[in-house]
């Protein structure tokens, strides 16, 4: 538990299919620069819906990133996935002969909260227009949420540990500290994140009632965490893929260790009891400071849950003093997805592939269009601020009522 | 030395009768629990048959406020929960809630709710721009696959590492596998592990419709599901729930409590082929049930009893009992291996965790279920199914192999407590 892992979990690739970027480094400069992408909602059959403003992928072709015979079997959200995954494993160096010479070496885990809904809605349609004969063969295994992990694995071939964690947004850091386990258990790499696709009409439908879902038409003023005018989340499609790998085999293949995943820990508090997510997010800041053998001190960077609910974001600012002291209303915070909205469990991940580009370039990522700060945090706000972080620290809690945190460190071929 | 895992407690809502007792008297007795869809009017499915659960939520204990906002495979969760805590004796008053977790999985979560309310939105079928005014008021827990987790951990009050795992048909097994490892790991001392499933719905008929995975033997439901008999033609659909009580070893012996057993090995691999379709060589399986057995140190000629995925389909089958006897060897043809989705049929997500419960149980009462309906050999699975009837038999240390869509293989190791050895 607190002892340091003889096998530590590398960050070697990072593969990002975002609303600001799909490409992880159309993603990095637009979240470095502030850009809020956030947009009125532009889906077929969305229109009459009163969710106005959502994080939407514009700039992604399906049969550019991905085989016909695959796209035709998945849905959008696992097109991000593979899509994203190609991207980390590109990034990491890890080629199609270099993971086809150990296969069992190399899992998959992702994180899914959403599932295949726009297919789900096309096959339901069909059932009930025209009849069950009508449905395809693709439903039983485009809808289901293992759908992304399992056609990563046969796509490229990986025979390892494959999982799939359905839980709520901060189930995207609990499936990258499942992948660091497995890397700690004997597998060698492990392809390990989230995307999510909840814009298709009937899985907006299934979000309104989602308390905390802010229906505000402005994009500009829909997402503000933080601040007194907070009125809710805005939605988010995309996500991340992050290549998870032994830092002993990066290091014998000549990868460099980008960042280490060093700590995490997941509690619960109750679905949307807000309140008690305050002690429930402390205790899983400790338990992941204890796991990475990191005083509160060493954390230079906090990537905010940032809900965006009053009682919420108090919840968490609290948190953060709670389980850093004195330090927690020193170290600046930041929350870049209010520049491109929450994708359920994506979002974590994409805070966590931001933290470790944070680190790489020496610079925080502002929070766009949050200004005014209601509670004592050092908000990263406007423009990015240059900074030496070393080490990060992540949040996220689930509408479900999970709360989690992971700590990262720099890499940086540091060998300890 | 390694924390141990013990299993203390054990509650199970499955076709046939709610509750343990009545669960294993009905695998016990070899009796079937398949029979034609009654929830709703399946004329046009190619597969009408199904093993449904006659459960009164009401009568265990829900009151209506729960039974409105809860989709049926959550009221089987909390149902079989209660059931397990009951059984274990643990008094969770007393227990750190952080050191108390929850694992539990599902593989189609809340659809048969996401069906029923998309009917209302899209006038059956007849809008793609849904008319969110007809939404029922719990739409959104149905959407969300985390609602099963955390709707078990606040009635339990657990505040530790809580998850819903959705791997398919290998959730169950998955599910009770990550409890076993955030026991041992030490990131909770207790965690109620399990899964659930409520499949039985026109759309998830239809998807196994499309793919011919289920059996149209509509005419004889009672023998339909048919595993490792020749005749086989697909696997009949269930729905059920079972929870089991996951504790590290020497806090369930602190206190004194009942152990049924030890979880002492898990692993999962992919098989990288096809998200439906299985190769005839059962490689990766093979390696799942190594990778569980190095796991709980034991060698493959330990294994008394092999609790079967046993769908029922041709190529599972075949691919299963080709898995078995690369790891076992000679052994494999003296070790019963019986499936009972053959009496219970196949609840997806959620039979991997009711077959880790019937392992259980087989241990307890040295008694291994039978392959109900099996007469016919097949030349290509020529192991010991245990045919129709119940067989008494020492066991000590059990398999439960699990595979399923997306290509997952999972293999769960069950034994009776060993001597302490550190």
């Amino acid at each position: 538990m607190s002892e340091p892992h003889p096998r530590r979990a590398a960050v070697t690739g990072i593969g990002v299919v975002a609303p600001n970027g799909t490409s992880t480094e159309t993603f990095w400069k637009s979240t470095r620069e502030g850009i809020s992408v956030l947009d009125r909602v532009a889906r077929e059959g969305c229109e009459h819906l009163p969710l106005r403003v959502a994080g939407q992928i514009r700039d992604f072709d399906p049969p550019s990133a991905i085989e016909e015979r695959y796209l035709v079997q998945t849905d959008r959200f696992t097109h991000f996935a593979m899509a994203a995954a190609d991207l980390a494993l590109d990034d990491a160096g890890l080629d199609r002969p270099a993971t086809d010479a150990a296969p069992f070496s190399v899992g998959v885990v992702t994180a899914a909260g959403s599932g295949g809904g726009e297919f789900g809605q096309r096959e339901l349609q069909q059932l009930w227009s025209k009849g069950s004969r009508f449905v395809g063969p693709y439903q039983s295994i485009a809808w289901f949420y293992a759908a992304s992990t399992g056609q990563i694995s046969i796509r490229r071939g990986f025979k390892g540990p494959c999982g799939v964690i359905a839980s709520d947004e901060a189930g995207g850091l609990d499936a990258l500290a499942h992948a660091a386990r497995a890397v700690r258990r004997g597998t060698d790499v492990m392809v390990a994140g989230a995307t999510e696709a909840p814009l298709a009409p009937y899985s907006v439908v299934c979000q309104l009632g989602y308390g905390e879902l802010s229906t505000v038409e402005d994009p500009e003023r829909a997402y503000r965490p933080f601040t007194a005018a907070a009125c809710g989340f805005v939605p988010a499609e995309g996500g991340a893929m992050l290549v998870v790998e032994a830092e002993a085999a990066a290091r014998e293949r000549g990868a460099p260790v980008r960042a280490v995943l060093a700590g995490h820990a997941a509690t619960f508090t109750g679905a949307s009891r807000w309140e008690q997510s305050r002690e429930g997010l402390a205790e899983a800041i400790r338990g992941a400071l204890r796991e990475a053998g990191c005083a509160p001190e060493e954390i230079d960077v906090v990537f905010a849950d940032a809900l965006g609910v009053p009682e919420a974001d108090r919840a968490e600012a609290l948190a953060i003093a709670d389980a850093l002291g004195t330090h927690g209303t020193r170290v600046p915070v930041t929350a870049p997805k209010t520049a491109i909205g929450r994708g359920y469990g994506a979002a974590p991940v994409l805070d966590a592939a931001a933290a470790v580009l944070a680190m790489e370039h020496g610079v925080i990522p502002p929070t766009p269009n949050v200004f005014d700060i209601c509670h004592d945090l050092d908000l990263v706000t406007t423009r990015a601020r240059a900074a030496e972080p070393r080490t990060a620290l992540v949040l996220s809690r689930g509408l479900m009522g999970s709360n989690s945190a992971l700590v990262l460190r720099l890499g940086a071929g540091d060998a300890s | 030395m390694s924390r141990r895992v013990a299993v203390t407690g054990i509650g199970i809502v499955a076709p046939g009768g709610i509750g343990v007792p009545a669960f294993w008297d009905l695998l016990a007795s070899g009796r079937t629990a398949t029979r034609g869809i009654t929830f709703f009017d399946p004329a046009g499915l190619r597969s009408r048959i199904a093993a449904e659960c006659d459960f009164d939520p009401a009568a265990h204990g829900l009151d209506a406020e729960q039974i409105a906002r809860c989709d049926r495979y959550i009221q089987f969760a909390l149902v079989a929960g209660e059931e397990a805590i009951r059984d274990s004796g643990l008094d969770l008053a007393l227990e750190n809630p952080w050191r108390v977790g929850v694992s539990l999985g599902t593989a189609v979560g809340g659809t048969t709710r996401l069906e029923h309310d998309y009917v209302l939105v899209s006038s059956h079928g007849q809008r793609w721009d849904v008319d969110h005014r007809e939404a029922g008021p719990h739409l959104q827990r149905a959407f969300a696959p985390s609602t099963l987790a955390s709707t078990v951990a606040e009635r339990f009050e657990a505040r530790g590492p809580v998850q819903t795992v959705s791997t398919g048909c290998t959730s169950g097994l998955d599910a009770v596998g990550y409890a076993f490892h955030t026991i041992e790991e030490g990131r909770a001392d207790v965690c109620i592990a399990g899964a659930s499933d409520s499949p039985i719905s026109p759309i998830t008929m239809a998807c196994f419709d499309a793919i011919k995975a289920t059996s149209p033997n509509n005419d004889d439901p009672a023998h339909a599901s048919r595993p490792f008999d020749a005749d086989r033609n697909g696997f009949v659909m269930g729905e059920g729930g079972a929870v089991l009580v996951l504790e590290e070893l020497d806090h369930a012996l602190a206190r004194g409590a009942q152990v049924y057993c030890e979880i002492s090995g898990y692993a999962t691999f992919g098989n990288a082929y096809h998200m439906t379709g299985l190769t005839t060589e059962g490689l990766e399986m093979a390696r799942a049930i190594e990778g569980a057995l190095d796991q709980a140190r034991l060698d493959a000629t330990a294994i008394d009893y092999v609790n079967a995925h046993g769908s029922g389909t041709q190529q599972n089958d075949r691919h299963e009992t080709a898995a078995v006897k690369r790891v076992l060897g000679a052994h494999a043809y003296d070790t019963p291996m019986s499936s009972i989705k053959s009496m219970v049929g196949h609840s997806l997500g959620a039979i991997g965790a009711i077959e880790v419960a019937a392992c259980a149980l087989a241990l307890t009462h040295q008694v291994v279920p039978p392959t109900a309906n099996y007469e016919t050999p097949d030349p290509e699975c020529d192991l010991d199914y245990v045919p129709r009837v119940a067989r008494e038999r020492r066991l000590s240390s059990v398999l439960s192999v699990g595979s399923g869509f997306g290509g997952f293989q999972s293999a769960v190791i069950l034994n009776l407590p060993r001597e302490k050895t550190e």
